[in-house]
């Protein structure tokens, strides 16, 4: 049953691009790209509910569904479908019409590679997943071929190749760590490396984590290493932006996750969760040092990444049943929330024709109903009640006291005020300020790119107001496989 | 663990090549001129084949011609091949505006290395393999990786980036095969493939460079800040 359902969700997107690529056509791959991203969705929910039931494993334990993998499976696949919807009204509006076929070939696989990402069972190969949805997503982000695209696609595919031969290397030395304790030829998978893990050399170990931490922390964005993410975030197509930030950036930290555990096995708890938690901080700092003053609309949502990010770390630093629980709910809300954040960027960024803040004004008055919706996402992105992200940041929190990370907690609370004020006074002269200019004729939304926001924005609405039971115990079985249900 | 008991002719034959490698990738750096650069990346890829044959001849496995054969064709023929074209097609034969001199880059590079000595000498003594072959392999591992990012930040060419990449690749792929030549062969093969997926990627990325952004230094994509 789990293997058909995996089946199905690594084969619909490959059909999408091969039939992409055969019929090179852009309404049949718009179609084919949907239909794709809906089975996705599909098979991702059941995933969910069977992986609670332990880890499956198949292919010759090549691919395995684990609970927290499937937990970013299924946050792919909300961004993935909700992406597909948004992308049909958004990319028609650039007028490259028969490049289209193209864009829907790359995004199905880029989804793919995400996907496939999750499932890897083997360290190495989980590597080489990681590296495609780069090469898929450089092409992606270069899509628009305006010299700023390109430099976005440069910069972004020169930063993270090297970023990720950090963890190459963290890799290769983890392997070597290994044959120490299981001989010269075994097969690199995560049991193995973490029953490995205790009789590990530390020092070793905590160099390949810290090489690996790096390496994984350059494709998650966190600070300092997340240069690339601004400008890709912010040259790409909207719906791309979403799945960077949504999807991508979710499956590179399952990367950190999974070497986290493997580290505390190897006796580098300290250093370990500590590194984290100081790369989540120093990403929230960053974040908000640049929301605050921030000129460009969606390099604003892409700083906004950086910050969720640092959040998503600090949790998984922190650990603890609260910290992997929160984590994980933050993983979930985000992508759901980043989405709606970037389409109403996309949505605004072509009626208004700029990228700038500056020119953006009257959202209130001229698009009500999707002024409204992005407005009430706005709120959610910067942690106030009622919607989700409110109260995973808050068991996040609650996870930096008991774990006895009171500095990183402080400075957490702090940093997110802070970005509270910055980002909704962007907010608040788009909506109320002074009018800029009037002759200015706006373009009309399709209502393909605003459905996928109401979609968006309605779960995290149900999520911030009611945490399911099941979710949590969902959560506290991740917990116990993470290692981090011991007090 | 192979590297714990070699005999002695072999240790040595294994330092040598390692050696030499590590210097071709100081060639890379005290050069200017990007042909230069790219013969170096072509001899060290070489090397570095006659080293997986070399550690497959002594350490048994016999899996290691194959992948020596592989990185022979694909690194050192195919990817310079194919980077060879991308140079036809630029303008460029040269880094034009240096940030540093070649001469204080060498300076660098040097520093570079004894910080990885440093680093690689206490994991050796962590380890008790001190005095070893893997602990020179550990040491020309993390130099090459600190050398490919020093060429990464000091030289702007897209072409040098690219290079710089490489020899970043390269010196995992060197170390690996002397700490780990029992590594499955499928990840290896895998990973070469990927390299050339990788380098194709940057060829049309540097066409698009040129025809879009009108240059192909880094200098120049100065767009996106803030």
């Amino acid at each position: 049953m789990t293997g058909a359902l995996l089946l199905v969700m690594m084969i619909a997107p490959a059909v999408a691009v091969a039939g992409s690529l055969l019929l090179r056509t852009s309404r049949a791959a718009e179609t084919l790209n949907l239909v794709a991203s809906v089975s996705v969705f599909a098979v991702a929910m059941p995933l969910v509910v069977l992986s609670a039931n332990g880890a499956s494993h198949y292919l010759a334990d090549y691919v395995i569904l684990d609970i927290t993998g499937a937990w970013v499976i299924l946050c792919t696949a909300v961004v993935y479908l909700l992406a597909s919807i948004y992308s049909i009204g958004y990319m028609r509006l650039l007028g490259e019409d028969e490049r289209l076929w193209g864009f829907y070939a790359l995004f199905s696989g880029f989804a793919l590679t995400i996907l496939v990402s999750s499932v890897m069972n083997n360290a190495g190969l989980y590597w080489i997943a990681i590296e495609l949805t780069t090469l898929v997503s450089t092409f992606l982000v270069g899509f628009e071929r305006a010299a700023e695209s390109i430099e976005a696609a440069w910069k972004y595919i020169i930063i993270i190749s090297a970023g990720i031969s950090l963890a190459l290397l963290g890799t290769v030395l983890f392997y070597w760590c290994g044959s120490f304790v299981l001989g010269p030829t075994y097969d690199m998978t995560w049991d193995a490396l973490l029953a490995a893990a205790p009789k590990m050399d530390p020092a070793l170990a905590a160099l390949s984590y810290l090489l690996v931490l790096v390496g994984y922390g350059t494709k998650v964005g966190l600070a300092p290493m997340h240069s690339w993410l601004p400008d890709a975030h912010s040259e790409s197509p909207a719906p791309i932006s979403a799945m960077l930030s949504g999807a991508l950036l979710n499956s590179a930290m399952l990367g950190i996750v999974r070497y986290l555990g493997i580290a505390d096995a190897a006796q580098n708890t300290h250093l370990a969760r500590t590194t984290l938690v100081v790369f989540g901080a120093f990403s929230l700092l960053v974040g908000a040092l640049f929301i605050v003053r921030q000129n460009g609309i969606k390099r604003l949502m892409a700083y906004s990444s950086v910050e969720h990010m640092g959040v998503v770390a600090l949790g998984f630093g922190f650990g603890g049943p609260f910290g992997i629980a929160g984590a994980l709910y933050h993983m979930l809300n985000h992508s759901l929330n980043k989405s709606l954040m970037f389409f109403g960027a996309g949505n605004m960024m072509r009626s208004y024709g700029s990228k700038e803040i500056g020119s953006i004004r009257e959202v209130w008055t001229r698009f009500p109903v999707q002024g409204a919706l992005w407005l009430a996402g706005a709120a959610a992105i910067t942690g106030a009640p009622p919607f989700g992200l409110f109260l995973s940041e808050l068991v996040i929190l609650r996870a930096g006291f008991a774990r006895g990370y009171n500095w990183a907690a402080y400075v957490m609370a702090v940093l997110l005020i802070v970005i509270f004020i910055g980002f909704l006074n962007h907010f608040r002269i788009m909506y109320f300020g002074a009018k800029a200019d009037s002759g200015h004729q706006l373009k009309p939304i399709s209502r393909w790119c605003v459905t996928p926001m109401w979609l968006a924005l309605i779960p995290l609405f149900v999520f911030g107001v009611w945490w399911p039971a099941d979710l949590w115990s969902h959560f506290m079985a991740a917990a116990r496989t993470l290692g981090g249900a011991a007090p | 663990m192979l590297v714990a008991h070699l005999d002695p002719l072999a240790s040595s034959i294994f330092s040598l090549m390692a050696i030499a490698s590590l210097l071709l990738a100081f060639v890379m750096l005290g050069s200017r001129w990007l042909n230069n650069y790219l013969y170096a990346f072509a001899a060290e890829s070489w090397v570095i084949a006659a080293l997986s044959a070399a550690v497959g001849f002594y350490g048994g496995y016999p899996e290691l011609y194959l992948i020596a054969i592989l990185t022979a064709l694909f690194r050192g023929l195919l990817l310079p091949y194919f980077i060879w074209r991308i140079i036809g097609r630029l303008n460029v034969a040269r880094e034009i505006h240096e940030i540093l001199q070649p001469s204080s880059t060498l300076v660098a590079g040097a520093i570079c290395v004894l910080f990885a000595l440093v680093v690689s000498y206490h994991i050796g003594q962590s380890l008790g393999l001190s005095g070893t072959v893997a602990v020179l392999a550990l040491t020309i591992m993390l130099s090459m990786k600190l050398i490919g990012f020093l060429m990464l930040s000091v030289r702007h060419e897209a072409l040098s980036q690219i290079l710089g990449l490489l020899v970043l690749e390269n010196g995992i792929f060197l170390g690996a095969q002397i700490l780990v030549p029992g590594m499955p062969t499928l990840i290896e093969i895998v990973i070469l493939f990927d390299l050339l997926v990788v380098v194709a990627c940057f060829g049309v990325l540097v066409r698009y460079l040129v025809t879009h952004v009108g240059s192909t230094s880094s200098l120049d994509l100065n767009k996106l800040v803030g």
